[in-house]
């Protein structure tokens, strides 16, 4: 507990997450990745093009990005929506441990409703242990990193979290990314893919970035998000009742 | 050494000035911050728990600054006003956790000695979803004194609260205060800060309208001119016959009747009526103008 994980706040985290409603949608985008995999294994040839377009692109794109963006956003911002911050605010613990402590949460619960899922539909994709499985299972853990710690980030900067965050989703990371190549330096989903690719040598996943770019910047801009979300949380102001 | 101390603090938001150039001392014992609603009390609670940075002036818990300082949490105990608590958890589970994050060397034993200090043992573990108002308070103060603090900031502490549990809570204060803890409480409901603090803070408008003696504030509160509204059979006759009483300093008619501004409350309220008799005139209606706290607190800010 004297690190910058804080087990008792991790296990609030972990109560609130999943007492919510909205924990219902984590396992949402997985079940139907897998859904999709398994049908699309059966009714395509052997051979066909689709894993990329599907455990990539959707996998990154929507998967990947939205559960981040519930689950990064719920983990902090939810307690800030609702209140409850001050408590845990009003107590000594360090407000870095407060960040830090939120961002692993966030980032193991993405790693398992979407990391282990990507693998699982590689496996069922290659009928067993593949290169493509492996990439894609690694690409997604660093994706649900830094995409956590710009999702918390997020959480402390604003009361209207999902709505950036699926702004920058949608209109960053698919549209400009897809247009314009100096974007991708800036987009989650290319770090991701990135590291994807740098394992599995699948040309379908339509990659933009290489593997030290991505890694590079993947470190970047979680270390800067994590430092702003802590500088902000620092400063957390309760409204007065102004006149 | 005060506990809280504030010289020259303001706070504003924009154009919009909540706190203005507020100084006040706040030492061991109980003390009211007293204020009509919006008048900036939960600013200034807001101020010295550090969860607020003044935009202007110094302020101190302890002989330290608050904004920014987790650390004055060791020696502070907060209650905020928003009923937002873990309501998955059970009354017991939250003041440990609590426990826990201040890093007590025994959680569960502190936990005990909060609970009971609040009267909750009974209901300890239900989860706080099932509580009603006046348990959420309790369990809140309980999670704010686990840490055994010197001081104890409360936001509104009785909202919601039925009278038995107001009782149970100003009991509660009261022997804390008693103990020498430093113990602020902010309402805008005067008769539960009478019964309760020693000192009083007034805040109008942002500003201190009054500081000190609870009982002196209290006379200067009582001894303020009244303003009444008399409807009668012959509001004309009545303001003639009560301008020639000591205890009224002005009357005028009005559309809606008569307006009388009485310096001795006691003094008009007993002569009015006998007066109307004496001049056979009916007495219809009889409003106080300025009750409410507003104008109770504007007219200490005028004085």
């Amino acid at each position: 507990m004297d690190g910058a994980f804080n087990r008792v706040v991790a296990s609030i985290t972990l109560r609130a997450a999943f007492g919510r409603k909205r924990a219902l949608l984590f396992a949402l985008p997985a079940v139907i990745l897998i859904l999709l995999t398994l049908i699309l294994k059966e009714a395509r040839p052997p051979g066909a093009p689709w894993p990329g377009r599907v455990l990539g692109d959707f996998g990154f794109s929507v998967v990947l990005s939205l559960t981040a963006l519930i689950i990064g956003t719920s983990v902090l911002g939810a307690e800030i929506d609702e209140g409850s911050i001050v408590h845990l605010l009003a107590t000594p613990v360090r407000r870095s441990s407060v960040i830090v402590t939120k961002f692993v949460i966030g980032a193991v619960l993405t790693m398992v409703f979407v990391a282990v899922p990507e693998l699982i539909a590689g496996l069922i994709v290659s009928g067993g242990v593949s290169k493509l499985a492996i990439g894609l299972f690694v690409g997604a853990l660093a994706g649900s990193v830094v995409y956590n710690a710009v999702f918390v980030m997020l959480s402390v900067l604003t009361t209207r979290a999902i709505a950036v965050g699926l702004l920058y989703v949608l209109v960053w990371e698919v549209v400009l990314g897809n247009f314009v190549g100096g974007a991708k330096l800036l987009s989650v989903q290319q770090y991701g893919l990135g590291v994807a690719n740098s394992i599995a040598h699948y040309s379908a996943l339509n990659a933009g970035l290489g593997l030290s770019t991505a890694l590079i910047m993947g470190v970047i801009v979680t270390v800067v998000t994590l430092v702003l979300a802590t500088r902000r949380l620092s400063e957390f102001s309760l409204k007065g009742d102004a006149v | 050494m005060s506990a809280i101390e504030l010289r020259g603090v303001s706070r504003w938001y924009g154009n919009v000035v909540a706190v203005n150039d507020v100084t006040m001392t706040i030492g061991p014992g109980v003390t009211g911050l007293l204020g009509p609603n919006g008048a900036g009390k939960s600013t200034v609670l807001h101020l010295i728990a550090g969860f607020l940075a003044p935009s202007r002036g110094e302020l101190t818990v302890g002989g330290v600054p608050s904004w920014r300082n987790p650390d004055i949490y060791r020696t502070v105990g907060l209650v905020p006003e928003r009923d937002s608590v873990y309501a998955f958890l059970t009354g017991a589970e939250f003041v440990s956790t609590t426990a826990k994050l201040h890093r007590l060397a025994d959680p569960a034993g502190a936990t005990r000695r909060a609970i009971a200090i609040v009267d909750m043992a009974d209901a300890q573990d239900r989860r706080i979803s099932t509580y009603s108002k006046g348990m959420r308070q309790r369990i809140k103060v309980a999670a704010a004194l686990v840490h055994d603090p010197q001081v104890l900031l409360l936001d509104e502490p009785f909202n919601g609260m039925d009278p038995r549990q107001r009782l149970h809570m100003m009991d509660l204060l009261t022997r804390l205060g008693a103990e020498g803890r430093t113990i602020l409480l902010s309402s805008h409901i005067l008769e539960e800060v009478e019964q309760l603090a020693d000192t009083i803070q007034v805040i109008v408008s942002g500003r201190l309208a009054a500081s000190g003696d609870f009982r002196a504030i209290r006379r200067l509160m009582t001894s303020r001119p009244h303003v009444f509204l008399v409807r009668s059979s012959d509001d004309r006759g009545l303001g003639s016959a009560l301008i020639g009483r000591q205890a009224v300093t002005g009357v005028e008619l009005t559309g809606g009747g008569l307006q009388v501004r009485a310096c001795d409350f006691g003094a008009f309220s007993r002569e009015l009526a006998g007066l109307a008799r004496d001049k056979d005139i009916r007495l219809r209606e009889l409003l106080p103008e300025d009750e409410d706290l507003e104008s109770v607190f504007a007219y200490l800010l005028e004085s």
